[in-house]
C-alpha cells in the first residue's frame, strides 16, 4: 500500500516537473510546479522528514510560488490566463540532458552506497532545533544574515531607480 | 669661532669684493655712479680690516700666529676635500698689500676710467680680482688655493682684455690666458702627484708628511715641486712663459698696476713663499736660475723698451726673476719683502705712468694729435714742472726700485742679494746666479733712471704737448702720494712698539722663515746665518751697481754726454735683441704655434681625408648596406611573415570561435552540461 | 521498492528535468522554475541520505538551508527580473545579450 502511494507520488512529481519545463503556458507551469513542490513534500514524508515536509510546503507553496506568480503577473500584460512563452534549443539540449540523465543512472545504480539502517523518530523537529543552536550554529546564524541581505537586496532592486 | 676677529675679518675680507662684483655687475646699470661706489666702499673696508688685522699682528708681535677654520667641502668616504683658510703674519701682510694696492686702484680708476662704456662691469671685474687674489692669500690647501688661482685666471683675463674692441686687447687677454694655462697645468700635476703621495690637500699635513719622508721625496718631490712652481712660472711671468706680461698692458693702466704690484704676479711669489718648504735642494737650484734668467733678460729688455707701460712692464718681470731668484737661494723671507716692498712702489709707478699717460691723452686730444703714441717716452720729456706731484713721488718710487739707500727697494733688494751671494760662496759652481742678480740691480737702475730722465727731465720733445700738460685729478694723485711716500725705508724697519732700541725691524721679527720640509735641506737659521755674512758685501756690491747704472743713464740721458745712439749702432746685435725683446714672441711663434698649427692642419687633413671620409663614411655606408637588408628582411621575412601570420591565424581562430560566443546564457549553460558529459565519458572509459 | 536508490531516481529525474527547463526556457521566470526543480532534487537527495545512513540530521539541516537559500534566491532573481522588465520590456533572456556588445 505505501509502495503504491510512494509510487504516485513519485509519478505525479516528475510527471509535474516535466509540465514544468515542457508546457508552453507560463501559469500554468507555475501550477505543474505547485504539484511538483506538494509531490515533493510527499517524498520527504516517505523519508521521515516531518519538519523538512512541513518547511516545503509553507516556505516553496507558500512563499516562492506565490512570489513566482507574483513575477509572472508584473512581467506580463495580462490579458487571459494564457501567457505563452516559447522555448529554444530543445533537440540539441534534449540530447544532451538525456545522455547527462543516463550517465546519472548508471552512476547512481552502480555506486555502492553503504545503508544504515534506522528505526522511525518520533519526530525531527526536536532534533534539528537542538543542532541548529549547537553545531551549526554558525551556519544557522550566516543563512539568516543572508536572508536579511537578500531581503534588504530585493526591496532595493525592484524599488527602480527612485 | 667665527666670531674670532682673526677669523671673522679675513673672510669678510674675502667675500666683500665678491658680493660687490656680485652687486655691481648685475645691478650695477641701475645703482647712481653705476655702482662704484660700491665697488670702492666694500673695497676700503677690507683695507680698514686688513689694517686691523695689521695692527693686531704688530702689537702681538707673535711671530708663531696661525689661525686657522675650515669646512669640509666634499666628503666621499676616503676621499675629503676641507676649504679653509689660514691667517699667519704672512697672510696679514699679504692682505694688506692686496687690500692696500687695491684700494688705490680703485679710488686711481673713479678718475682714469671716468666716462668708460663699460665703467660698472670694469668695477665689477675689479672686485673679482680682488676676491679671488684674498682666495690665494688666504687659502690653507692646494684647492682652494688652485681655484682662486683660476679665478686671478679668468679676471685678468677679462680685465686686460677691458677694451676688446682694440684686437690687441682681445689678444693680449688671450695671450695672458692662455700662457697662464701652461703654467696652471704645471700647477695641477703637482697638486695630485702631492696628493697622490700625501693623500691630503691642506699644507700643514703636507709639510708633516714631506718632512716625515716617507711618503713622497727624492726626484717625485722635486718634480712635484716644479711642477708646483710651474704654476707660479706662468702667474709670476717667469722665463719662459713671460711674454704675456708686457702684452697685458693691453688693459687699463690701474689695471696693470693691480696685476704688477698685488694681484696677479704677486700670486705666484706668494705661492712659492707658502710652499716654500715643500722644494727639494735640485728644485730649488732650478727655480733659482729660471728667476735669475728672468731678472737678467727682463733687465736687459728694458733697457731699449721706449713705451713708458713696457719699460715698467720688464722692470716688474725682472724684479719678479729677483723674488723667485731669492726663493730658490732659500731666503724666501727676503723675496716676501720684496714682494712687499716692490708692491708698493711697482703700483706707485704704474699710478704715475697712468698719471703722465692721462695727461698726455688730454693734451693730445687738446692738440688734435691723433697720430702720437701717448705711451712713447721719445714723446714726452720736461714734465717735471708741469706735473710736480706725480714727478716727485715716482722719483721716490724710482730711486726704491733702483736700490738707494734709504728707500725701501734697498732693504730688500739687498736681502736678496746677499742671500744669493751667500748661496754661491758656499756653492760656488752656481756663480752665475750673483752674478747675473747684481747686473739685473745695475741694469734696473738704468733703465729706471733713463725713463726718468726721459720723461720728466731734459727739453720737451714736443712742445705743443707740454703746454697742456697739467697735473691729474686728486682721485689719482692721492693713491700716489700715499704709495710713493710708502716707498720710504722707514715703514719696513719700525721695531716692535716703535722701540728706538730694537736694532731690527717689524718684518723680519714677523716673517720668521719656516725651515724646509725636505729632510736635509739646510734649515732657516743656517740659511739666515750664511746670508747674514755676505751681508756686507751684498751692500756694498749693490750699492756700487746702482750707482753705477745711474750715473750711466745720467750720462746718457740727461747730460748726453754719451750717445745712446752711439752705443746702439755698435751694438746695433744685442740693441736688435733686446729691442725685440730677445725674439721670444717670433721665436715662439716659428718654432712652437707655427708647427703645432701645421701639425693641427695636418691632422685636420688626415682626419676629415681618410679618418672621416674612407673610414667613417665607409662604415656608414657598410652600415646603410647591412639595414637595408636586415630591414628587408626584418620587413618582409619576420613581419610579414611570422609575426603578420601570427596576427592572421589569431585573427581566423577568433572569428571562429565568435561563432561560440552567442551571448546567450542558457548556450553556454548547455556547453557546460556537454562539457561535463564529455568529462564523464572520459572518466568511464 | 522504498529504497535509496529510488530516491535518488526521482531526484536525478528532477534534476534534469530542472537543468533542461534551465537550458531551453526563454522566459526568465520559468528558467527560475527549472532553477527550483534542481534545488528540489538536491533537497530530495540530502533528505535521503539522512534517512538511509541511520536518521542522521545533519542532511536535514542542509536541506533547510537549501530552502532558506532558495527563498532568498528567489526573492533577488525576481527583484532582478522585475528590473530587467521595467529597463527592457522584456524578460526574455536571449533578448537580454548586452553582455555580447
Amino acid at each position: 500500500m505505501a509502495d503504491i502511494v510512494f509510487w504516485i507520488i513519485s509519478a505525479l512529481t516528475v510527471m509535474s516537473a516535466a509540465f514544468v519545463v515542457l508546457n508552453n503556458q507560463l501559469v500554468y507551469s507555475a501550477v505543474a510546479l505547485l504539484f511538483t513542490l506538494f509531490g515533493t513534500a510527499g517524498l520527504y514524508v516517505f523519508l521521515w522528514a516531518d519538519f523538512i515536509a512541513g518547511i516545503q510546503i509553507l516556505v516553496y507553496v507558500g512563499g516562492i510560488l506565490v512570489l513566482v506568480i507574483f513575477g509572472i503577473m508584473l512581467t506580463n500584460k495580462i490579458k487571459s490566463v494564457r501567457i505563452s512563452h516559447k522555448s529554444m534549443q530543445q533537440g540539441v539540449g534534449g540530447v544532451v540532458i538525456f545522455w547527462f540523465f543516463i550517465f546519472l543512472f548508471l552512476a547512481l545504480t552502480k555506486a555502492p552506497w553503504v545503508v544504515t539502517e534506522a528505526i522511525e523518530p518520533v519526530g525531527t523537529v526536536r532534533g534539528i532545533g537542538i543542532l541548529l543552536l549547537t553545531d551549526y550554529l554558525l551556519p544557522f546564524e550566516i543563512i539568516s544574515v543572508l536572508l536579511l541581505g537578500a531581503l534588504i537586496g530585493a526591496a532595493v532592486l525592484s524599488r527602480g531607480d527612485s | 669661532m667665527i666670531e674670532n676677529p682673526m677669523i671673522l675679518f679675513p673672510l669678510l675680507i674675502l667675500f666683500l669684493p665678491l658680493l660687490s662684483f656680485i652687486i655691481v655687475i648685475f645691478f650695477g646699470n641701475k645703482l647712481p655712479r653705476q655702482g662704484d661706489w660700491v665697488a670702492v666702499g666694500s673695497i676700503v673696508t677690507t683695507f680698514l680690516l686688513a689694517c686691523y688685522l695689521f695692527l693686531q699682528m704688530f702689537l702681538n708681535y707673535d711671530p708663531d700666529f696661525s689661525h686657522g677654520a675650515s669646512f669640509s667641502w666634499i666628503n666621499l668616504g676616503e676621499f675629503k676635500i676641507n676649504l679653509g683658510i689660514l691667517v699667519d703674519n704672512l697672510t696679514i701682510v699679504m692682505l694688506l698689500i692686496v687690500t692696500l694696492v687695491s684700494s688705490c686702484t680703485h679710488i686711481f680708476s673713479l678718475a682714469y676710467m671716468k666716462g668708460d662704456i663699460r665703467y660698472n662691469r670694469y668695477f665689477a671685474y675689479l672686485g673679482l680680482f680682488t676676491f679671488s687674489m684674498n682666495g690665494i692669500v688666504l687659502a690653507d690647501n692646494l684647492i682652494s688655493m688652485y681655484m682662486s688661482w683660476e679665478l686671478v685666471g679668468v679676471s685678468s683675463y677679462l680685465l686686460i682684455g677691458h677694451w676688446f674692441e682694440k684686437d690687441s686687447a682681445a689678444n693680449a687677454s688671450k695671450k695672458a690666458f692662455l700662457t697662464n694655462r701652461v703654467g696652471d697645468i704645471g700647477f695641477f700635476i703637482g697638486i695630485m702627484l702631492l696628493y697622490s703621495a700625501v693623500g691630503a690637500f691642506a699644507f700643514n699635513p703636507i709639510f708633516e708628511s714631506i718632512a716625515g719622508g716617507q711618503a713622497i721625496a727624492g726626484t717625485t718631490l722635486t718634480i712635484a715641486g716644479l711642477g708646483i712652481f710651474m704654476g707660479a712660472v706662468g702667474k709670476s711671468s717667469q722665463f719662459p712663459l713671460h711674454i704675456w706680461l708686457p702684452d697685458a698692458m693691453e688693459g687699463p693702466t690701474p689695471v696693470s698696476a693691480l696685476m704688477h704690484a698685488a694681484t696677479m704676479v704677486a700670486a705666484g711669489v706668494y705661492m712659492c713663499v707658502r710652499l716654500f718648504p715643500i722644494f727639494t735642494p735640485s728644485a730649488l737650484i732650478v727655480i733659482a736660475y729660471i728667476g735669475a734668467i728672468t731678472a737678467i733678460l727682463a733687465a736687459l729688455i728694458a733697457v731699449s723698451q721706449n713705451d713708458i707701460k713696457k719699460v715698467l712692464a720688464y722692470s716688474t718681470v725682472s724684479q719678479l726673476g729677483f723674488m723667485i731668484l731669492a726663493v730658490g737661494t732659500g731666503v724666501y723671507t727676503a723675496a716676501f719683502f720684496h714682494l712687499l716692498t716692490h708692491a708698493m712702489f711697482k703700483a706707485n709707478l704704474f699710478y704715475c705712468s697712468g698719471s703722465v699717460i692721462h695727461s698726455m691723452h688730454h693734451a693730445l686730444h687738446k692738440a688734435h694729435d691723433h697720430d702720437t703714441d701717448p705711451q712713447d717716452m721719445r714723446n714726452m720729456g720736461g714734465f717735471k714742472d708741469k706735473m710736480p706731484i706725480t714727478y716727485f713721488s715716482m722719483l721716490v718710487s724710482t730711486l726704491a726700485i733702483a736700490g738707494v739707500p734709504l728707500f725701501s727697494g734697498f732693504l730688500s733688494k739687498d736681502a736678496i742679494l746677499a742671500g744669493t751671494l751667500s748661496f754661491a760662496q758656499h756653492h760656488p759652481e752656481h756663480f752665475l746666479l750673483p752674478f747675473f742678480g747684481f747686473l739685473a740691480a745695475a741694469l734696473t737702475a738704468f733703465y729706471m733712471f733713463r725713463l726718468i730722465f726721459m720723461t720728466f727731465h731734459g727739453n720737451p720733445n714736443i712742445k705743443s704737448i707740454v703746454k697742456n700738460i697739467h697735473e691729474s685729478p686728486k682721485e689719482m694723485t692721492s693713491p700716489i702720494v700715499l704709495l710713493g711716500s710708502l716707498s720710504f725705508f722707514i715703514f719696513y724697519t719700525l721695531p716692535h712698539n716703535f722701540n728706538p732700541m730694537k736694532d731690527k725691524g717689524w718684518f723680519t721679527d714677523l716673517i720668521v722663515p719656516r725651515n724646509s720640509a725636505v729632510p736635509g735641506s739646510l734649515t732657516a737659521n743656517e740659511i739666515a746665518e750664511y746670508a747674514h755674512h755676505a751681508h756686507y758685501l751684498a751692500m756694498g756690491l749693490s750699492l756700487i751697481v746702482a750707482s753705477i747704472g745711474i750715473l750711466l743713464a745720467y750720462l746718457m740721458y740727461q747730460k748726453k754726454v754719451i750717445s745712446a745712439k752711439n752705443i746702439s749702432e755698435k751694438f746695433g746685435f744685442f740693441y736688435d735683441w733686446s729691442l725685440n725683446k730677445f725674439y721670444f714672441d717670433e721665436n715662439y711663434n716659428r718654432y712652437l704655434y707655427q708647427p703645432f698649427l701645421r701639425l693641427a692642419h695636418t691632422i685636420s687633413w688626415l682626419d676629415w681625408e681618410f679618418y672621416d671620409k674612407y673610414f667613417i663614411n665607409g662604415f656608414g655606408k657598410l652600415t646603410k648596406l647591412l639595414s637595408t637588408v636586415s630591414g628587408k628582411f626584418d620587413y618582409s621575412g619576420i613581419d610579414q611573415g611570422f609575426v603578420d601570420g601570427f596576427g592572421r591565424a589569431s585573427n581566423t581562430v577568433g572569428k571562429l570561435l565568435r561563432n561560440v560566443q552567442t551571448g546567450r546564457l542558457q548556450n553556454y549553460l548547455l556547453f557546460v552540461v556537454a562539457g561535463i558529459l564529455v568529462i564523464i565519458i572520459a572518466q568511464a572509459f | 521498492m522504498n529504497s535509496l536508490d529510488s530516491y535518488l531516481f526521482i531526484s536525478s529525474m528532477l534534476f534534469c528535468l530542472g537543468l533542461f527547463g534551465v537550458i531551453t526556457r526563454r522566459n526568465a521566470i520559468a528558467v527560475l522554475m527549472g532553477v527550483e526543480l534542481i534545488l528540489n532534487a538536491a533537497n530530495i537527495n540530502f533528505v535521503a541520505f539522512s534517512k538511509f545512513n541511520g536518521m542522521n540530521l545533519d542532511g536535514h539541516i542542509f536541506a533547510l538551508l537549501v530552502i532558506v537559500l532558495a527563498a532568498a534566491e528567489a526573492a533577488v532573481a525576481l527583484a532582478i527580473i522585475i528590473n530587467i522588465y521595467n529597463n527592457m520590456n522584456t524578460v526574455n533572456i536571449d533578448d537580454v545579450s548586452e553582455l555580447k556588445r
